[in-house]
């Protein structure tokens, strides 16, 4: 296989392109197990990886996979894992442990429809437990949720650099659409920032320092609390620093559609054709969910009369859109849960319904 | 005057936290002991389990990781393909290693990989307060089997050396037993032997080291060491159960 | 804007049909996306995918209501001749779809390609036998693109069958109605 170009446009598919980014921002160590809808991401790597002398390894679960991911991070090496909805819930146990020992990684999940086994089609019911509770304990892990193939692209070195930045998980939430689908994309002309991992990694100390520990266990609850305290002041600075969203058409909005990752392209759909017709309506597109843009949700709501959320799911970013409003206007959900893809005449009657005579 | 004894390098000089007349203490000392004699300090990476050895990386000077509950194999596979020069070893007790971790230590087998084992095994969950382990004997009495282990229940005991022998990955094996000096002397030389083994990329290793928990099993230390001898060592035989270390599991 | 759904068999080459049209897409600089249904089967089952190209930025990848759509089996014709907008286009093998549609509102044009396919030594090649009728009905890209297209989607250890896809695109290109 060939080295891509960059700059070279190329078609690629979601899973294949994200496989291909990790690897051109610098990860040689790829730890998996297939699940559908992303076992490309695993069988692109295992093409690639011998071949640019990194590291492939089909692990005997997601459970072994993270741990491995969790063994190379504490080593000081860029690692990663992807795997979809059922076998991500495996993953938390070694995500809480990369929280709680200050290690980087990255975590890909190609959402498909859960609980259980659920199906195999696209999904974003997976919003909750990215967010709020990727694994036990107090901790957030950085999610980035990309819409297009470019943008899965561009999010992979992004979360590597923040995580290597900030010594932290990080996890692309993407879905089965995006996984499967093929677009053009090019890959950045970016260098890609070293990180010297010696001083805390455990590496082997070579007799140049004392023994490094990389650890999560801190039997005096004083000195965990301590350790949490820290990571909250950081996660603090990535809440300033690093929430990304995109505005479209907000500024004279009446309506705002809050939408991210593969429901955003439908909704940007049905915008334009409201538009077309005289409804006021724009979107805010979430690109983090953690950090999530509250503030420009709040902005938005000193001047719409009303926000709708979007998803594959019953509901559940909607919770964080109510949170940031904070009741000062109404906010609505529309939605379909896993594999029925919501399509841009339903939320263009939606939108309708709510904007009803604000035409 | 010459010096006869002293504490090895690759062990931190602070006291440990493990019980009086317990055997980690040496086991601790003849795994640090190994990697002063092999010189692999400076690149050597343990891992510590969950159960009594837990705080094992406060006490070894090489650089150290904790892990999850029974995920040490793992974490170890990705350290040593990470970073394929180091020596990287993982130190669990019975629960973490054959209950929780069973997958994780019979696949890291399978592969080959080139990491060591220490199985301390002593029949019971130690830190938690003496529990049923999947070692406990038969009959035997812990706080989740009062009326001693009832195989018709809870079943057998699983006899790990036996039972990572038959995988080709497994370069080496060795049950070694901490009950009285000539055996320890026999431990050392399995744990040098299984460093070694990973140190020339022979494949898998495990030294299983039968050992006594007093406080757990209700006995004063001497007495744990003789039920050791008269109990443990009858179902978990000593001896060597995998010895592919001239070839190599991959015959290179 | 052009919404393409192909539909067929699994191993019938809808996927890689669409894979053709989007890569001649991207050749002439157009916004594409190619998305396939994906499910358990890997063989036989019913598969098809959704080809966007467009001069606008894409929104949805996924065609419920293409303005071309392009069937390879009766279940698929069934599925889908309902979905096809108005005004829009229907291209059928009419070796496998032994219907006439009765839409008044779209244009069927009927190709016997598997049988072609197989008289003309193009076993396996109705998928493209289509794919050229398709661009003759639509022009959705220069017919030397199309062809450029062909030759990169052949995966190289195949590049002997670049001719024989290339004959059969030229053969569907010149089907009559």
């Amino acid at each position: 296989m060939k080295q891509l170009a960059s700059n070279e446009k190329v078609l690629m598919k979601g899973n294949e392109a994200l496989a291909e980014a990790a690897i051109q921002a610098g990860c040689r160590h790829f730890f998996g197990y297939p699940i559908t809808p992303q076992t490309e991401v695993a069988a692109y790597m295992a093409k690639r990886m011998p071949k640019i002398g990194g590291t492939y390894l089909q692990a005997e679960s997601e459970v072994a996979a993270i741990n491995m991911v969790y063994g190379a991070a504490a080593a000081g090496v860029r690692a990663m894992t992807s795997s979809s909805s059922p076998g991500i819930s495996l993953k938390t146990e070694g995500i809480s442990y990369l929280a709680g020992a200050d290690l980087p990684a990255l975590i890909v999940n190609v959402q498909r429809g859960s609980p259980g086994l659920g199906g195999i089609q696209p999904s974003q019911a997976d919003y909750w437990q990215a967010t709020k509770a990727p694994g036990h304990g107090d901790l957030h892990i950085l999610v980035f949720a990309p819409s297009t193939i470019q943008e899965m692209v561009d999010m992979v070195f992004d979360a590597f650099e923040l995580a290597d930045t900030y010594r932290m998980p990080a996890m692309i939430l993407a879905d089965g659409m995006l996984g499967q689908m093929m677009e053009p994309i090019s890959f950045p002309e970016k260098q890609v920032k070293q990180f010297d991992k010696f001083s805390w990694a455990s590496c082997g100390h070579q007799g140049k320092r004392s023994h490094n520990v990389v650890n999560s266990l801190y039997l005096k609850p004083e000195q965990l609390e301590q350790m949490i305290q820290d990571r909250f002041q950081r996660y603090a600075e990535i809440q300033e620093k690093h929430t990304q969203w995109e505005e479209y058409l907000v500024e004279d909005a009446d309506l705002v559609v809050v939408a991210y990752g593969a429901t955003s392209r439908i909704v940007r759909s049905a915008i334009n054709t409201a538009r077309n017709q005289d409804y006021k309506v724009g979107m805010i597109r979430p690109k983090t969910l953690w950090p999530y843009p509250t503030k420009a949700i709040q902005q938005a709501a000193q001047h719409v009369k009303g926000f709708l959320s979007v998803e594959m799911s019953m509901g559940q970013m909607v919770d964080d859109v109510r949170l940031a409003v904070n009741g000062k206007v109404p906010v609505s959900f529309f939605g379909h849960t896993g594999g029925v893809v919501p399509t841009p005449a339903e939320v263009l009657a939606e939108i309708k319904k709510l904007l009803g005579g604000n035409q | 005057m010459a010096v006869v004894y002293q504490r090895p390098k690759a062990l931190v000089d602070i006291p440990t936290h493990y019980c009086p007349g317990c055997t980690h203490g040496i086991i601790h000392k003849l795994v640090a002991e190994t990697i002063d004699e092999l010189a692999i300090e400076g690149r050597t990476i343990g891992i510590a389990p969950v159960g009594c050895a837990v705080m094992a990386y406060d006490y070894f000077a090489c650089d150290m990781v904790e892990a999850a509950h029974g995920r040490a194999p793992a974490i170890a596979t990705g350290i040593k393909r990470s970073l394929p020069d180091s020596v990287v070893f993982t130190y669990q007790g019975d629960g973490d290693l054959a209950a929780i971790g069973t997958a994780e230590t019979v696949h890291s087998a399978t592969r080959g990989e080139n990491i060591t084992i220490i199985f301390v095994n002593n029949g019971i969950y130690g830190m938690t307060g003496g529990q049923m382990a999947p070692t406990t004997l038969p009959g035997m009495v812990t706080q989740t089997t009062p009326y001693g282990r009832d195989v018709s229940t809870a079943g057998f005991p699983v006899r790990v050396c036996e039972m990572l022998s038959t995988l080709s990955g497994v370069a080496y094996a060795e049950r070694v037993a901490v009950n009285n000096v000539p055996n320890i002397r026999k431990a050392k030389a399995a744990i040098k032997k299984a460093f070694t083994c990973q140190i020339e990329k022979k494949g898998f290793s495990i030294v299983e080291i039968l050992s006594t928990c007093p406080t757990n099993w209700g006995l004063t230390p001497l007495e744990a060491l003789k039920w050791l001898e008269e109990n443990m060592i009858p179902y978990y035989p000593l001896g060597v159960y995998a010895d592919r270390t001239e070839k190599g599991v991959r015959g290179e | 804007m052009k919404n393409i759904l192909l539909a067929g068999f699994g191993g019938q080459g809808v996927l890689f049909a669409g894979k053709i049209m989007a890569t001649a897409g991207l050749f002439e600089d157009q916004y594409v996306s190619w998305l396939p249904s994906y499910g358990p089967e890997m063989r036989g089952g019913t598969a098809n995918c959704s080809v966007c190209l467009s001069e606008e930025p894409i929104g949805s990848p996924l065609v419920l209501e293409p303005d071309v759509l392009v069937v390879m089996n009766l279940p698929s014709y069934d599925k889908f001749i309902d979905a096809v907008v108005p005004g829009g286009i229907a291209i059928i093998d009419s070796s496998l779809v032994n219907k006439r549609c009765e839409r008044t509102d779209i244009k069927c044009f009927y190709v016997p390609a598997t049988q072609l396919a197989d008289e003309k030594g193009l076993k396996g090649l109705s998928n493209i036998i289509l794919l050229g009728k398709t661009l003759r009905e639509t022009q959705f890209a220069q017919s030397e693109t199309v062809e450029r297209a062909i030759e990169k989607c052949v995966p190289p250890r195949k590049q002997n069958l670049v001719q024989a896809n290339l004959e059969a695109f030229r053969l569907g290109m010149s089907q009559q109605d």
